[in-house]
């Protein structure tokens, strides 16, 4: 934990001057007697991605759900800061708010995209529903929006009247992250966004989700038990174990010089070629 | 003559706890309000919720008018109608314009309301996201945050697959800028008489235990898109017996050789313009 401290060091260089979006203080969540996350600490600022990496149990997806609005925490704080600078406590705004902040300034990826789309309507619906719930109410324009991110997102836009069934789950995924992206986030949450993809798919999309994040200043959560995507995607990585971060840090200075003994073992057992 | 009934059959217990329900519908236009619906001597889907909307407002010295799909002579039309006879001994009548309250299910007569009189609908499915959202828990919150996307995505995705807005019947409305509210499987030809209309609109709904309401005078606009507006249907024909171009029409089959015919749905309607053609 003594590496901890020092470490902590800002991966954007121009993110003096904003405030961080997120800022989490202790945060603690426990489930009776098990002890899910303890004592969880950092900021997000604008334009960063931060990967969270630990193996199964380790309380990544506990952490994101806490984060991302879904489980209040036992005790702790998150703050956030909203479009217009103001800060608030994410589970001190109201339930209204916090939904809406979701829907708008906020998205999340899941793993498994029937989790994040609606499997009954089709892929144009899907991705256009953020648009509706902001008040979009012009069929042509919300069509047309929706064609230009399918296309930025390399989904073939005259597909998008066909269900997201008849899509393959790379593209499923795509499609899960043109839903989230439309409204213009600024900050995105991430379970394993290419956990189910074979290699090639996989890279694929994560060069382009590397793009579009540069492109848009997106700022994320990455929750991966993947040492290579939290190198390719992220720009800080905290490394969990038992519920504890146990290393926090840049990710090439945590995975070239790892400091504690786990996240040792952790970057050695990366299968290599 | 009410036959050793109460009046209007339900007790007066029960017919305040059910008018309490209306008053704070009529408060809450749009809103689903919660009412413990009693077992009623007909079975569910035939107007249980709106036979208890009914015995609590009514008086005896109201005339009751009842329509099924605009008819007045079919069986549940002729049935709920001969129930307030016996039981409230209340005068009957199948001219829209005598009566002061009207039930009805599938139809909003043709004839101009007036603000004297009250509209009660049968509801089968009060809540206008069940289709969409299964869970009550998560409905609820999407009515108390006014989170009516997902009704947005059921027009947009009928837009995508016939090129128009596809739903003919129980088309959603806001009530009031606020509430989203199932009309009742009226047609959406009946939803422009909901807004702004003189007469009380009250909604039972027996099985689900709702009421909702939509006082006079309130604005009902049903959801559409600016490129899409909402449009009623419309006929390249007119009524085979009264020649009426401006009413809903029911395409009926009259022989075994693909003869049909288009009628006025609403009976009273049509008669009444027969009648005032060649006075008898």
């Amino acid at each position: 934990m003594t590496a901890l401290a020092a470490r902590d060091v800002r991966a954007v260089p121009n993110a003096g001057s904003a405030s961080p979006l997120l800022v989490v203080e202790a945060l603690t969540k426990a489930f009776g007697g098990q002890i899910a996350c303890r004592d969880v600490t950092f900021e997000l600022w604008p334009g960063e991605i931060l990967a969270v990496v630990g193996e199964s149990g380790a309380g990544k997806t506990t952490l994101l759900k806490c984060l991302s609005g879904q489980l209040e925490p036992d005790s702790g704080r998150i703050a956030l800061t909203r479009r217009d600078g103001s800060v608030a406590e994410l589970y001190g705004i109201a339930e209204s708010e916090r939904r809406r902040l979701m829907r708008t300034d906020w998205g999340i990826i899941h793993q498994n995209p029937r989790d994040g789309l609606r499997f009954g309507v089709s892929v144009g619906a899907n991705v256009g529903e953020r648009l509706m719930a902001v008040g979009a109410r012009h069929y042509g324009e919300i069509r047309r929006t929706v064609s230009e991110w399918l296309e930025r997102l390399e989904v073939d836009p005259a597909r998008m009247d066909a269900l997201p069934a008849t899509f393959s789950g790379g593209m499923q995924q795509r499609v899960q992250i043109a839903r989230n992206l439309v409204t213009g986030p600024r900050l995105v949450f991430m379970d394993e966004p290419t956990g189910g993809l074979d290699v090639s798919v996989q890279a694929r999309l994560l060069d382009l989700l590397r793009s579009l994040a540069g492109e848009l200043g997106l700022a994320g959560v990455l929750v991966t038990h993947d040492l290579a995507v939290a190198r390719l995607l992220a720009d800080r990585l905290m490394v969990m174990r038992g519920g504890e971060v146990v290393e926090l840090g840049l990710v090439d200075q945590v995975l070239d010089d790892p400091q504690h003994a786990y996240t040792q073992l952790l970057v050695s057992s990366v299968l290599q070629i | 003559m009410t036959g050793g009934y109460n009046f209007a059959y339900l007790d007066e217990q029960t017919k305040r706890m059910i008018r309490r329900a209306l008053l704070k519908a009529v408060a809450l236009p749009g809103y689903q309000v919660p009412f413990g619906s009693r077992e009623m001597p007909l079975p569910y889907g035939w107007g249980t919720g709106g036979i208890q909307v009914t015995a609590s407002i009514i008086g005896a010295d109201d005339t009751l008018k009842v329509i099924d799909q605009g008819a007045d002579d079919t069986t549940n039309a002729v049935s709920i109608r001969r129930f307030f006879a016996k039981t409230a001994g209340v005068a009957t009548t199948e001219q829209t314009g005598a009566a002061t309250i009207i039930q009805t299910r599938h139809r909003i007569p043709e004839t101009k309301l007036r603000d004297d009189q009250i509209m009660v609908f049968q509801v089968p499915i009060p809540e206008p996201l069940r289709w969409l959202e299964p869970r009550e828990a998560e409905t609820r919150r999407m009515h108390a945050y006014a989170d009516y996307a997902v009704m947005h995505v059921r027009l947009y995705e009928d837009v995508a697959r016939y090129g128009r807005i596809a739903t003919a019947y129980d088309y959603p409305v806001v009530v009031n800028g606020r509430y989203l509210m199932r009309p009742s499987p009226i047609p959406k030809f009946d939803n422009p008489k909901l807004d702004r209309s003189p007469a009380l609109m009250l909604f039972g709904a027996g099985r689900e235990k709702r009421i909702y309401a939509v006082p006079p005078y309130t604005p009902v606009k049903s959801l559409d898109f600016d490129d899409h507006p909402f449009t009623v249907e419309s006929w390249d024909r007119s009524c085979a017996l009264c020649g009426a171009d401006d009413s809903f029409l029911d395409e009926v089959i009259v022989d075994d050789r693909g003869g049909r015919m288009f009628v006025c749905s609403d009976t009273d309607h049509c008669r009444g313009r027969r009648d005032a053609e060649q006075p008898a």
